[in-house]
């Protein structure tokens, strides 16, 4: 049986003065017959990493595509800093970036050319100097002028997290970022995460590799049968998480 | 080396929607010009779809002449299906779409940048059709070519908002490329009448004063139907 909706215009149990960067209640989705979400709560906090586990189909593409506001839940809702995400998606959008399973560029514009197009969307300066820095971080300068279409696709992952770089959202959400990436790009999306944390954001991932990222996760979840669990599996026993359950770095804080 | 949040946002609420319709308009004119093949290949697709028109005309010079006007638009029509396919097949190639429909605010930017892009591609192959057709049919243009012009403007531009539309309701069927033009060419009919009767009066050189009347009509069609895809667009392009 799903729970209704809360019907709530505020995240409920927010004590800290500053929303979170992503709280989802009573959350579910199907297609078709099949329910994928049942009903799910989450609570991602400032500062936090939240990694995604489970297995092929469980899910964890459909909660990241509701957290960023590509697809409305059927029923349940969430927040995004405080914004509802279904009632003013454009709005909570703002606070977001995704890196999805493809890196989503477009193959006929150069690197820079496709960091110079996000950040005109964003509404944000887009100088030919700033552009430069970003890919130059991502070890990506000497290509900048080169057509994505002749990238591999480690080089187009790097643009991609150059996109989420030059303007570090509250709620980074990214689909099996490790995919097709070399150790030095592993690197490179883990500096990535740092910075978002560092400047106070959010982080949900879904990975099938729980190894790549370990040392900077605070809290797995497993998505199984439309619920979330806390804990990697199947190593561990799973046990329904409760909401907004604060991970061990910041439980040390 | 860090990277700021230093970069400066500007304003936000209509400046920001027309910067980021612009942005959009910018990057597929860019991108089309760079695979310059594909609208070469509209442009040589309309070339032969009049040829083959002329042809099945017939050599006599009237009936060329009369069919004329509702040749130009039918060619225009039919290489236009390949410029809005083509429009969202960008998108779709990297994944690029679920990235475009994640940027911040409104989604209705993202249509009218499409829409003007594709506007600018339309006319583009306009350019072409009209000479081309003037020879081979026999057309008159030098009398009501203002008027020819201003229907086509007109024209074109109701014509592309539609497409743009249904081309994006379309893009992710797999049937895309036989849905669109099921889809648009019924709506089309009222435009297609309207442009076909207004180009045909400028032509015969506006006696009646038909061709003013007929330009008004197709200006509100075109008001129609930017109001009505403006509001659905972003229902059509979420979910």
């Amino acid at each position: 049986m799903i729970p209704p909706p809360s019907g709530d215009s505020e995240p409920r149990g927010s004590k800290s003065p500053a929303p979170p960067p992503l709280q989802l209640d009573g959350v579910a989705h199907r297609f078709g017959r099949r329910w994928v979400l049942r009903g799910l709560g989450l609570r991602v906090e400032g500062g936090e990493v939240v990694t995604l586990a489970g297995p092929n189909g469980a899910g964890k593409t459909t909660l990241l595509r509701i957290a960023a506001t590509l697809l409305r839940p059927m029923r349940g809702t969430g927040w995004i800093r405080g914004v509802d995400l279904v009632a003013r998606p454009g709005e909570a959008r703002k606070g977001v970036g995704m890196i999805g399973h493809s890196a989503a560029l477009y193959e006929d514009l150069t690197a820079a050319e496709n960091l110079r197009f996000s950040l005109l969307m964003k509404d944000l300066d887009a100088g030919r100097e700033q552009i430069l820095g970003i890919l130059d971080e991502v070890g990506l300068s000497r290509h900048a002028d080169t057509r994505v279409r002749r990238f591999s696709a480690g080089m187009r992952r790097r643009v991609a997290v150059g996109r989420i770089l030059a303007a570090p959202p509250d709620l980074l959400l990214m689909d099996e970022p490790y995919a097709s990436l070399d150790t030095e790009g592993v690197g490179v999306v883990n500096s990535m995460i740092r910075r978002v944390v560092a400047s106070g954001g959010g982080v949900l991932l879904s990975t099938h590799d729980l190894h790549s990222g370990a040392h900077l996760t605070d809290r797995v979840l497993t998505l199984d049968l439309g619920l979330l669990h806390e804990g990697a599996p199947p190593s561990r026993p799973v046990t329904p998480t409760s909401v907004g359950t604060p991970g061990p770095r910041e439980s040390q804080a | 080396m860090t990277f700021p949040n230093a970069h400066t946002t500007h304003s936000h609420g209509a400046g920001a929607a027309v910067r980021r319709a612009l942005a959009v308009t910018w990057k597929d004119l860019l991108a089309e010009g760079r695979s310059r093949s594909n609208v070469l290949a509209v442009i040589l697709f309309a070339g032969t779809a009049l040829l083959l028109f002329a042809f099945a005309l017939g050599p006599d010079v009237n009936d060329l002449r009369r069919a004329g006007a509702g040749v130009i638009w039918l060619t225009l029509f039919l290489s236009g299906i390949l410029v809005f396919n083509r429009s969202y097949q960008v998108e779709l190639e990297g994944g690029a779409l679920e990235a475009l429909l994640s940027y911040p605010g409104s989604r209705r930017p993202i249509f009218v940048g499409k829409l003007l892009a594709n506007l600018v591609i339309v006319l583009l192959v306009a350019t072409v059709v009209l000479p081309l057709a003037a020879v081979l049919f026999h057309v008159p243009l030098g009398n009501g070519i203002l008027g020819v012009i201003a229907i086509l403007l007109a024209g074109c531009f109701g014509f592309v908002t539609l497409g743009t539309f249904y081309a994006a309701m379309s893009s992710r069927s797999r049937a895309r490329d036989v849905l669109l033009p099921l889809l648009l060419f019924p709506m089309l009919v009222p435009l297609l009448l309207a442009a076909v009767q207004g180009t045909g009066a400028f032509l015969a050189g506006d006696g009646m004063g038909y061709g003013g009347a007929w330009l008004r009509l197709i200006l509100a069609f075109d008001l129609v139907f930017l109001t009505a895809t403006l509001w659905a667009f972003e229902y059509i392009i979420g979910d």
